[in-house]
């Protein structure tokens, strides 16, 4: 018998939360410091590298937003937000010092604890380096433990790659950094072309001991993927982290379902040897 | 299917003229009692007040995109089998708010739904398969992390009065998707109506509680064995069947067969199989303001996967053809919903072939992708 099974929790409560800071990022994205009004809440509230929160602006409605940090100092959570419809623009218009509710943390994590010792290469495209950045700040705070650290990333242009300003102090904290632009401009003098190239160029790398993390466009995840099956990984050492229309979080409005898998619980972050059918089914 | 009492107790002898006393009785107990009504020429569940407010001496006609009341030679209270509506409207109601947010000076103050004001129904005429659909939303809605408040409260609350099934549809499958058509777990009390009145069968405590304030008879064997043969006219009545074997895998593995492409020549997506279907659960949130936006209310109203932008994200819509739509309703109901509860989520009630308005058939959909028709 189980007498301390916690009774199942009300997916719709949400708490307060205050915009306490707002940097802006690259064009259309900023990242948005989000702290709980209620004490109580902000000690209890805690969240894995790759899960996401509900926010919640009211009268307009909820977008699901991956947490891209903590800022243990301010007690604030990070979200990078790409402006987009509705909500993202709202809370855009907020600035600090603005409110709005929050309901999570919901879904799965980056696996980046579960592999000790293996090399670790994340593969961001776009703003989907927000949803990996705690796990890359996981892994760089426990180097020990792991091999070798990379991280690829895509972007569309020299002026859209995401977080540019940390990349210096990543490298400093070992992390291996390869960027590409799909569009280069007169001032680039990195790397031209699609991220899938970097994971074709990759060296050195020991398929056998290696996990690969990607967020990105769904496109671009099917095709590193590829790439990284091509260079002789297997798919369970491939983890992608996948987005569809939500209106719940916790499985009961339908909306995410992929093949038998509901990304808001089952995901977002799944093995992609589970996901890689239903990904490279036409319009699942 | 065994002969014997699924209850715990003994059977009782209900009579049919104190068939109201059992209402009455649930009434008294502060019960909400919701049963089959006849509104717009079909059988659909609405509050009962009295013992005439049930269908009495009617039947329900039904096949593909058909459904028809007509006079039965008898006098049943319960002598048709399903219509479009199902509980599915109580236990998980197709508008509810599960948020309010109300402007404050300090910021937004939302409140979630709690369930505390949830109603106390009774729902009175329950079918097997109608049993084992509300198992289904339980554990959709009534999860281990999380379970919907709205849902759960009512459900808590519901007192279920089964009747069994004395006959059964051209449209009825549940057998062959094993949920009937006896009545056997989850209800409080359960019917079989004879000629004289009903054989009454005890679920447990909380039904025993009701029905010992009635003060009836043990249930004689000459009752007891009317009541089997009329369950048996039910399950011998039943033509149509669903090939489970094999279902889940048939279906998740064939995502590119051409079936789904002549279906969807045939289907218009008008959405009404999913909206009778007493276990499909999809729904979507809406905001509704006041005019200067400072009392909010967040409300859920049904949806369903046959809507264009049901499956909307970044400017775009995943399933863009009635093909797909099709595709993830059926593959979901049969196949999937094993992956997600261990289980079908079709529990073959046969209204989503008798509502389709183009008579498009699950069983003959599925046995045209396993080959056996062409
Ligand atoms: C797990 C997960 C993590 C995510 N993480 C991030 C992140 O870190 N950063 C980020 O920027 N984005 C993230 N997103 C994406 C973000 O949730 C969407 O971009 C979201 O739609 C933005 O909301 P919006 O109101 O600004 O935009 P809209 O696209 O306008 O969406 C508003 C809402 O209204 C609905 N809607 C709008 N128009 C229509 C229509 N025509 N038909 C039907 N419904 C419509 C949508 O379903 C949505 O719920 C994530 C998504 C998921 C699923
Ligand atoms: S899919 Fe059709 S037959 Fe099965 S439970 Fe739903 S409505 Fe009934
Ligand atoms: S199968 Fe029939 S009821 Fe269902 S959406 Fe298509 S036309 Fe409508």
């Amino acid at each position: 018998m189980n007498f301390s099974a916690p009774p199942p929790l009300n997916p719709w409560t949400t708490h307060s939360v205050e915009v306490v800071d707002v940097v802006p990022e690259i064009l259309g994205v900023a990242t948005y410091q989000l702290r709980f009004t209620d004490p109580l809440v902000r000690a209890a509230y805690s969240c894995v590298p790759g899960q996401f929160n509900m926010l919640y602006l009211p009268g307009v409605g909820e977008a699901a937003v991956s947490v891209s940090g903590h800022d243990v100092a301010g007690d604030a959570w990070l979200h990078t937000v790409r402006t987009a419809g509705g909500v993202t623009q709202t809370l855009a218009g907020l600035g600090i010092g603005g409110n709005l509710a929050l309901r999570g943390p919901f879904g799965t994590s980056w696996p980046v604890e579960r592999f000790p010792g293996s090399d670790i290469v994340f593969v961001a495209g776009g703003i989907g380096l927000a949803p990996l950045r705690p796990a890359v700040e996981w892994a760089l705070d426990h180097g020990d433990r792991l091999g070798r650290i990379t991280l690829l990333y895509g972007a569309r242009s020299p002026g859209t790659v995401l977080f540019a300003s940390q990349f210096d102090a990543w490298r400093d904290r070992g992390l291996c950094i390869d960027v590409t632009v799909d569009r280069s401009d007169p001032g680039w003098l990195g790397r031209v072309g699609v991220v899938t190239l970097l994971v074709d160029r990759l060296r050195p790398l020991a398929p056998e001991n290696t996990i690969l993390l990607t967020c990105g466009p769904e496109v671009m995840m099917r095709y590193v993927a590829r790439a990284a099956l091509d260079r002789g990984l297997s798919a369970e050492q491939i983890w992608v982290s996948l987005e569809r229309n939500m209106q719940c979080a916790v499985g009961f409005c339908g909306h995410c379902q992929l093949g038998p898998a509901f990304i808001c619980k089952d995901g977002p972050v799944f093995p992609y040897d589970r996901m890689a059918p239903y990904l490279n089914t036409e319009d699942l | 299917m065994t002969s014997g009492s699924p209850g715990l107790d003994q059977p009782l002898f209900l009579p049919r003229e104190r068939l109201g006393a059992l209402i009455s009785e649930l009434q008294s107990r502060g019960y909400i009692v919701v049963g089959p009504v006849i509104r717009q020429a079909a059988i659909v569940y609405d509050e009962l007040y009295t013992v005439d407010d049930l269908p009495r001496g009617w039947t329900d006609l039904q096949e593909a995109g058909t459904y028809r009341l007509e006079r039965r030679a008898d006098e049943q209270y319960f002598g048709y089998v399903v219509g479009p509506h199902s509980w599915k409207q109580f236990l998980f109601p197709p508008v509810a708010t599960v948020a309010t947010a109300v402007a404050t000076e300090a910021g937004w103050n939302v409140t979630a739904a709690d369930g505390r004001d949830a109603p106390q129904f009774a729902f009175f005429g329950m079918r097997a398969c109608e049993l084992a659909a509300v198992a289904v939303q339980d554990r959709v809605f009534i999860q281990k992390d999380y379970a919907d408040p709205i849902y759960k409260a009512r459900r808590d609350k519901a007192f279920f009065v089964a009747v069994n099934c004395t006959q059964a549809a051209p449209t009825c499958f549940c057998a062959s998707m094993n949920t009937g058509p006896r009545c056997t777990v989850g209800f409080d009390l359960a019917l079989t109506e004879i000629d004289d009145g009903f054989v009454v069968e005890i679920g447990g405590e909380r039904g025993r509680n009701v029905i010992v304030a009635l003060g009836l008879a043990a249930a004689t064997n000459d009752a007891l064995r009317d009541a089997e043969a009329a369950r048996r006219r039910a399950a011998d009545g039943q033509t149509r069947s669903m090939p489970t074997e094999g279902l889940r895998d048939l279906l998740v593995g064939n995502p590119n067969h051409p079936r789904w492409t002549e279906v969807a020549e045939r289907c218009l997506s008008c959405t009404n199989c999913t909206q009778v279907c007493p276990t499909c659960f999809c729904s979507s949130v809406r905001e509704v303001t006041d005019l200067d936006v400072r009392q909010v209310e967040r409300r859920r109203e049904w949806d369903s996967c046959f809507n264009f932008d049901f499956s909307y994200m970044n400017g775009g819509v995943v399933r863009n053809s009635v093909r797909s739509r099709y595709r993830q309703w059926l593959t979901h109901k049969l196949a999937t919903w094993h992956d997600q509860f261990g289980e079908s989520g079709c529990v073959g009630c046969g209204r989503c072939i008798t509502w389709c308005p183009v008579e498009i058939d699950l069983t003959a959909e599925v046995a045209a992708i396993r080959g056996d028709v062409s």
